[in-house]
């Protein structure tokens, strides 16, 4: 046993998809993935619309139905119960649901349900954790407002608490900041990466914004068509004749003072020609 | 890229509006259920007092008192007869019937509001009623007089109808399409009551128990009324409260509430089934009293907390609270004739809906 918690801790991969395909109806979502994700690792998923990243973290999250095999810690996702799940992965959806008459502190509490019984209400612990967890987030004033009255930014920050509430090492994020402003993105994922690290989580984010995802995911997965295309460190998958192609437009990929890749799309059609 | 994504800033600085004692402070109906408590013990007071028979307040309190168990209080009023018929045979029968079916209507709605996660839906437009009208018609029909099978034909009834308003909705509108599961529970109630109107026809001579069944009323209300629903009304009420945490949870969505490692399909069964249980019993005891499940869940819900923690229990004591209220104006405006209990629920019911229906408009989403 304790050479199992012991290995538990150690850089070992959290999440494993083997040979996993997922199909609607005729058409292909998802073509025998196989993937590994360290511990502690941030896995940035890229891919034009439609290529299949949210469906690759849909079947990771276990709401699609999948060919194949995921394994969570170790652990095939299939055994495993759906509170014993939800207590190793916690999912944010790209449009979380937001009950407008929701407090925010009930809203985060919410986030305990894996660790309940089936009527056991939350106690004066679960209340706490996701109080400090609003205290963490920034929202502590917040914690009695109705969702409803709360701005893109701090809903962003809410849903990320309910989510840690879960007190799950994986962290699955759909998109995390499509709903944000420019500022309010890199804010949002700068907690994300702080969260991570204190926390030790693994995260696994669809994104869209590739240069965003340069500076954040220390791992990318190029997806095209439901396979992965390119997988590796931002160096390695963000080439500009990869993406040309699999995004089927052309970018141009500059490189900051500080060796930041930013990847900047380029019109495809001469300038002014409306005289 | 576009740079449309700034407008999501909407926040308003009213900070921290009502300041409580810590920010973590635990959702507590406490305070409601003190306030709804209260109103409950007036009106069931003062419904046991006011009658045709002019036993006078003073009277009834001496009388109730007299049966409250170890007070060994007697008194000449108490001590008469009569006027223990009239309190505890008679009023109070009626009386404790209301309360009993208000808070189960009030439960079943606000269950109904929380499994579909619509606000608009209540017992009756997916259809229960229609269904266990059908079935209590048919036990009427087949052997009039006896009323003993009348709850479990309410309930064959009115879990039919649900449960074919509820496939045919999903199969047809999709899970998350509460708007066409309601659709569907039109559609099952016309087809129940058509049913039902059509046996009714051919039975001319049950024509007067069914359409007194049919009206809602509690004017023969008996003990052995209360008797006959209390056992389904426990376990769907026990039921209910028991799952009032995870229709939270079901607020987020079928698919967050999976990915927090709850089962909504499962929920959902069970909350309709326990829902229904407690309705048709209700239903088959006091005919079909249309609004309750839909005004009273509404009020709790605007006045107090959105959380089911706070609505459902809150919502079966006003419930219980208002029904007693609307039968005490159904037997004592027009006295000594009965005005149809369904009569005044719906006046005041029919404004409420439309009300319901204009602020919806006005922020998307309620539920």
């Amino acid at each position: 046993m304790s050479s199992e918690i012991a290995f538990d801790a150690a850089h070992h991969n959290i999440v494993e998809l083997r040979d996993v395909g997922v199909s609607y109806g005729s058409s292909i979502a998802l073509n025998n993935v196989t993937h590994s994700v360290a511990s502690g690792e941030w896995l940035g998923v890229i891919g034009a619309n439609g290529a299949g990243k949210t469906t690759l973290l849909r079947s990771i999250a276990r709401l699609i139905s999948y060919s194949g095999e995921i394994l969570v810690n170790g652990r095939a996702v299939a055994d495993l119960s759906r509170k014993e799940f939800a207590k190793l992965v916690a999912y944010v959806p790209q449009k979380p649901e937001l009950p407008p008459d929701m407090r925010a502190i009930d809203y985060a509490a919410l986030g305990r349900m894996p660790h309940l019984g089936y009527f056991g209400a939350e106690g004066p612990n679960d209340r706490e954790i996701a109080g400090n967890l609003l205290e963490r987030l920034g929202l502590s004033q917040l914690a009695e407002r109705h969702l409803g009255t709360m701005s893109g930014g701090e809903l962003q920050r809410l849903v990320l608490a309910r989510a840690l509430a879960q007190d799950a090492p994986a962290l699955l994020l759909d998109e995390p900041t499509s709903a944000l402003d420019l500022g309010r993105r890199v804010e949002a994922l700068e907690l994300v990466d702080e969260l991570r690290l204190e926390r030790g989580l693994t995260v696994i984010s669809a994104m869209h914004d590739l240069s965003l995802a340069a500076q954040f995911a220390g791992q990318l997965v190029l997806l095209d068509a439901g396979s992965i295309v390119a997988a590796g460190t931002a160096e390695e998958v963000l080439e500009e004749k990869l993406l040309d192609y699999h995004f089927g437009t052309q970018v141009r990929i500059l490189r900051t003072e500080d060796g930041e890749l930013v990847v900047v799309p380029r019109r495809t059609k001469p300038k002014g020609n409306h005289a | 890229m576009s740079t449309t994504s700034t407008s999501s800033e909407t926040s308003s600085p009213r900070n921290a509006s009502e300041s409580r004692a810590g920010a973590s402070a635990p959702v507590s109906a406490r305070m409601p259920l003190l306030v709804t408590g209260i109103g409950l013990i007036v009106v069931v007071v003062l419904s046991t007092a006011i009658g045709p028979s002019g036993v006078s307040l003073w009277t009834v309190i001496q009388v109730l008192v007299s049966h409250i168990p170890l007070l060994h209080f007697h008194s000449a009023a108490s001590n008469s007869v009569i006027n223990q018929a009239i309190v505890l045979d008679v009023r109070l029968p009626r009386v404790v019937l209301g309360g009993l079916v208000g808070a189960m209507l009030a439960a079943g709605g606000a269950s109904y509001q929380g499994v579909f996660r619509n606000p608009l839906a209540d017992p009756y437009l997916l259809g229960v009623a229609a269904g266990a009208g059908l079935g209590a018609t048919i036990v009427i029909v087949a052997n009039s007089g006896s009323t003993a099978l009348l709850p479990i034909a309410a309930f064959i009834g009115g879990a039919g109808a649900v449960t074919l308003t509820y496939l045919v909705g999903a199969r047809f509108g999709g899970r998350s399409s509460g708007a066409s599961i309601v659709l569907a529970g039109i559609a099952i109630a016309a087809i129940f009551t058509a049913a039902q109107t059509f046996l009714q026809q051919q039975h001319a001579q049950d024509l007067q128990a069914v359409y007194s069944w049919i009206l809602g009323s509690l004017s023969l209300a008996t003990w052995s009324d209360v008797w006959l629903i209390l056992p389904y009304l426990a376990v769907s009420t026990v039921v209910l409260l028991a799952h009032r945490r995870l229709l939270d949870v079901l607020r987020l969505g079928e698919e967050e509430a999976s990915s927090l490692g709850i089962n909504p399909q499962r929920i959902r069964l069970i909350v309709v089934a326990a829902a229904t249980l407690g309705t048709a019993a209700a239903v088959s005891v006091s005919g079909l009293i249309g609004f309750v499940g839909i005004i009273v869940p509404h009020v709790i819900r605007r006045t107090t907390n959105a959380s089911y923690r706070v609505v459902m229990p809150v919502s079966m004591v006003a419930g219980a609270a208002f029904l007693i209220l609307a039968d005490l104006v159904a037997h004592t405006i027009e006295s000594p004739a009965e005005v149809p209990l369904g009569v005044i629920t719906a006046f005041v019911g029919g404004p409420f809906f439309i009300f319901v229906l204009r602020s919806r408009r006005t922020h998307e989403g309620v539920l």
